[in-house]
């Protein structure tokens, strides 16, 4: 497997998706390419740094407006 | 705000709405989304026989994810608040259509995913879609590559971090944005994020390689050893 050949799987492999085969054809790639294996790297740990990302704060105001729709429509059920 | 908590398993007997009285003083007694977990199936059980309260409790514990999610895809808060009521508002009418053949969340996950996208597709017209066939992978070779060090992301402060995830958010192209947000953020898989967009497989890989990468290209703006911030 050439450089290109990891960037073409390198979702597949973060993810685990990638067949055994490949998979050790691309682990045999990085263990002398510097480039692709800090490319797999950092894009692992950017991944990573996305999901640690917290959810955006729910304003107050927003909250209260869906809680009153849905009241609204919970109660007119109930009725 | 509705202060009824349904705990099933305790037998604490009937839930209460909280029709009246302090309904803008937030629930103290949220339970960790750990628990959830576990009694998700029952609390969907409980609000599709009609128990409100139960129903307003799924919404406490997703509310907050779901408005993350209708933000970062229609990137518009208007929009984004409406996309999300909607979102919970049909996830009630159509409960007797969920089966469980899928987490709770992920099914609504997928209604608010579309309420998004209608509304990103009104304002925005001819703009993107979704459908146009999936792109040659010929020039995804990354050119900027600098060391990061072990640990960048403890050179910034979580709020300064937050601030650069949510600019990159916002900037993608609405037709990787949404497959990021769903495969990364949200956790659905290939299969679920293909099918909550109605695109293929190919074409959900091939997008969510493509803003991943733009995504190392941010951060590496940011992190490469020696940059200052």
């Amino acid at each position: 497997m050439n450089c290109k050949g990891v960037i073409h799987e390198l979702s597949n492999y973060l993810d685990g998706d990638l067949d055994p085969g490949l998979k050790t054809e691309l682990e045999r790639h990085l263990e002398h390419c510097e480039d692709c294996t800090m490319i797999v790297d950092q894009t692992k740990k950017s991944i990573e740094i996305l999901c640690d990302s917290r959810p955006v704060e729910l304003p107050s105001e927003v909250r209260s407006r869906l809680h009153s729709a849905l009241r609204q429509k919970l109660s007119s059920r109930s009725t | 705000m509705f202060n009824a908590i349904f705990i099933p398993e305790k037998g604490h007997g009937a839930p209460v709405w909280g029709f009246s009285g302090a309904l803008s003083t937030p629930n103290p007694h949220r339970l960790p989304s750990s628990i959830a977990r576990e009694d998700e199936h029952l609390l969907v059980a409980a609000a599709k026989k009609g128990d409100a309260a139960a129903f307003e409790e799924l919404v406490n514990r997703y509310e907050e994810k779901v408005f993350r999610l209708t933000r970062n895809i229609t990137g518009n808060r208007e929009d984004a608040e409406d996309a999300m009521q909607d979102a919970f508002l049909k996830a009630y009418s159509h409960l007797q259509d969920f089966h469980g053949d899928s987490r709770f969340y992920t099914w609504l996950v997928r209604i608010a995913a579309n309420e998004s996208l209608m509304r990103l597709r009104k304002r925005r017209p001819n703009q993107f879609s979704l459908d146009e066939p999936v792109e040659g992978d010929t020039d995804l070779m990354p050119r900027e590559l600098e060391d990061w060090g072990p640990s960048p992301e403890q050179g910034y402060a979580q709020a300064e971090l937050q601030g650069i995830l949510s600019e990159f958010i916002e900037q993608l192209d609405p037709e990787f944005r949404i497959v990021l947000v769903l495969r990364d953020l949200e956790e659905l898989s290939t299969q679920e994020t293909a099918e909550a967009l109605g695109i293929s497989v190919p074409a959900v890989k091939s997008r969510l390689l493509r803003a991943r990468l733009k995504l190392r290209e941010k951060l590496n703006r940011h992190f490469r050893r020696g940059t200052l911030h």
